[in-house]
């Protein structure tokens, strides 16, 4: 035996309750870990974002166009290396009207300038040999060349258990009508932070079919030869058209990204707020455990300390005893969000990317867990250390 | 040289407002190898007279001295090891530890000597074989009678070879059988091992074991009927 193989046993004196409280741990430290991925996801969401990439939109509200015209404009702004531009499409499956997956309609140079962040991993070989825009992937031949052809992200691809040269319906709701795409290629995300379920078609099908060639546009996408001009660029461009009847709020890719997310509102706070909440009333009640566990022993303390033990000795028994429970359930709870949250792969339909609960995060729930067996600990121990023998003799005495 | 020496021993307590007066100017000595029995009524202070001589509580004023060491000079930490090397405590109720097996029970005060896991189990089976439990080693508290348990007792109190027992109405909670064994097993280890025994008893047939019977009343300490 030793003073280790001590703690243990009197873990073991009372089973339910040694296993209730580390499952409460467990439970605390598990919806802590989950949670801050809530928040970890959200802050990646705006990573994803460049700085080296800004997004002009219609000053009043994204939600109203800008004209197709500002392009070439724009590429005559200092600083500016190349203009595209997309649309939010926001149609629906029609047979199940509740899975979702965002749709873009895209200029043709859009998906180059995301050349860094994505890589086409399948593709349709073109029926008909044609050229490829300079800049563009020579995987996409097959997409350029088709009118309604789309490219979509691996993990919608496989999700949807597509397979390419299949023609997808959506139903439009923002454009009426059914509509139809051609899976030419699937992309991969190489930045994990980057939506993997979206589907991106030809700007001009969408002109077209759904806006009668009026030549509007949701957002324009700048690329920067200079990120250290983003400032200057952003102020060049919204001054072009301040006094126009479509004047427009540019902003980097990365602001463009963290205003989705601040529509979340107090969202994220509150998020905090639980789970911090949670945490200390877990600490209440591995607190509570401990004084009982330690009260129960009382006249045992006295004993110990009659054969020899220590105040220390005894102080330390007690805290290494809270700490084993808050411990092991705690690294439990963080390793079981982990694995849990990550092996969900929910990404909101798309609209965020796949929830991650970060190594980090599991390391600050097992500390938070290791503070929370201290605390709870603490008092108990003193006591038991501080009580004198004889008192603590009396209590069966 | 008398191994204790309690020197004019004052000892009162504090109920709210009033002051108890426990023990009143005491004073004993007790020679190595002696066999005490401390007999008197209950409240009559022979329990507090045995914690000051282990070490358990201090006097209010005046000096207890074992072996030559002056108790109210220790505190804390050095008290503690002081009681773990020299004294072993029998109580009344036994005060295992009810979750630890009887060998785990009587390793216990070797926790605090620097020794192999090994020797520890070896020191601990060899008190047990003392008072006769060498079969009961693996057996927990709640398995053995009340006479096999102040028995493991006794080997946890003599497991780390102490200079003095106190035994506090070691067996007030047995049988006349029972009883009976305990009190031959404290005088083997007297005889024997050459144990200075102090003894809180109200059992007189108890007391006729011991070599000398101090009476304490309120107090105030007497030479008993030889």
């Amino acid at each position: 035996m030793s003073l280790l193989s001590l703690v243990l046993v009197n873990l073991g004196r009372n089973k339910r309750r040694t296993i209730l409280t580390a499952l409460s741990v467990l439970v605390a430290l598990f919806l802590f870990c989950a949670l801050r991925g809530v928040l970890d996801t959200l802050e990646a969401s705006i990573r994803v974002g460049s700085e080296a990439r800004l997004v002009t939109r219609n000053a009043i509200s994204l939600i109203f166009p800008l004209p197709l015209s500002y392009q070439e404009r724009l590429l005559t702004v200092p600083g500016v290396r190349s203009v595209s531009y997309a649309n939010w499409f926001g149609g629906r499956d029609p047979v199940d009207q509740s899975n979702f997956y965002a749709q873009f309609a895209v200029a043709e140079n859009y998906l180059p300038i995301y050349a860094s962040d994505i890589e086409i991993v399948a593709f349709d070989r073109p029926q008909v040999a044609g050229a490829v825009p300079p800049g563009v992937d020579p995987k996409l031949a097959a997409f350029m060349n088709e009118r309604d052809a789309c490219v979509v992200g691996e993990r919608l691809f496989n999700r949807m258990k597509w397979k390419l040269g299949q023609t997808v319906p959506v139903s439009g709701t923002i454009f009426p009508g059914t509509w139809t795409f051609t899976v030419r290629a699937v992309y991969h995300a190489k930045n994990p932070a980057m939506n993997e379920e979206a589907m991106f078609f030809h700007w001009k099908y969408l002109s077209e079919k759904g806006m009668g060639g009026q030549g509007q546009v949701g957002w324009y996408v700048l690329e920067l030869s200079d990120p250290g001009q983003a400032g200057a660029v952003t102020r060049a461009v919204d001054a072009l058209y301040a006094n126009s009847a479509a004047a427009t709020h540019t902003e980097t890719e990365r602001a463009f990204q963290a205003g989705f997310v601040s529509m979340y509102g107090n969202v994220p706070f509150l998020i905090g707020v639980i789970g911090l909440a949670v945490v200390f009333a877990i600490l209440l009640v591995a607190a509570n455990t401990m004084m009982m566990a330690t009260r129960e022993r009382t006249a045992e303390f006295g004993v110990m300390k009659t054969l020899g033990f220590d105040d220390g000795t005894i102080f330390r028994l007690v805290l290494v005893e809270a700490a084993v429970i808050t411990f092991g359930g705690g690294a439990l709870g963080a390793l079981l969000a982990k694995l849990v949250i990550e092996g969900s792969d929910f990404n909101a339909m798309g609209l965020l990317p796949p929830m991650t609960v970060r190594w980090a995060t599991v390391l600050v729930g097992v500390a938070i867990a290791v503070v929370i067996g201290a605390a709870s600990g603490l008092v108990p121990a003193w006591q038991a250390s501080q009580r004198r023998i004889v008192d603590a003799l009396r209590r069966v005495e | 040289m008398a191994l204790v020496e309690v020197k004019n021993v004052r000892k009162t307590y504090r109920r709210e407002a009033e002051e108890l007066t426990v023990l009143d100017g005491l004073s004993l000595e007790i020679a190595e190898g002696d066999f005490v029995a401390l007999m008197g009524p209950s409240g009559s202070g022979k329990t507090t007279l045995l914690n000051l001589i282990g070490g358990v509580d201090q006097p209010s004023s005046g000096d207890v001295v074992v072996g030559g060491t002056n108790l109210t000079g220790l505190r804390g930490k050095q008290l503690a090891r002081w009681r773990a090397r020299n004294i072993g405590y029998i109580f009344q109720l036994y005060n295992l530890i009810p979750v630890l097996t009887a060998l785990q029970n009587v390793e216990l005060p070797l926790l605090l000597v620097k020794m192999s896991g090994k020797e520890r189990r070896d020191r601990a089976r060899h008190a047990l074989d003392i008072v006769g439990l060498e079969d009961r080693l693996k057996h927990f508290p709640r398995q053995l009678s009340g006479g096999q348990e102040q028995r493991v007792a006794i080997a946890r109190a003599v497991v780390s070879d102490p200079t003095v027992l106190l035994a506090d109405e070691p067996t007030g909670d047995l049988d006349r059988k029972a009883g009976a064994d305990i009190l031959t097993l404290l005088d083997r280890l007297n005889k024997e091992f050459k144990k200075t025994i102090v003894m809180v008893t109200h059992d007189p047939t108890a007391a006729e074991r011991a070599h000398r019977r101090l009476h304490l009343d309120k107090g105030v300490l007497s030479n008993g009927p030889s």
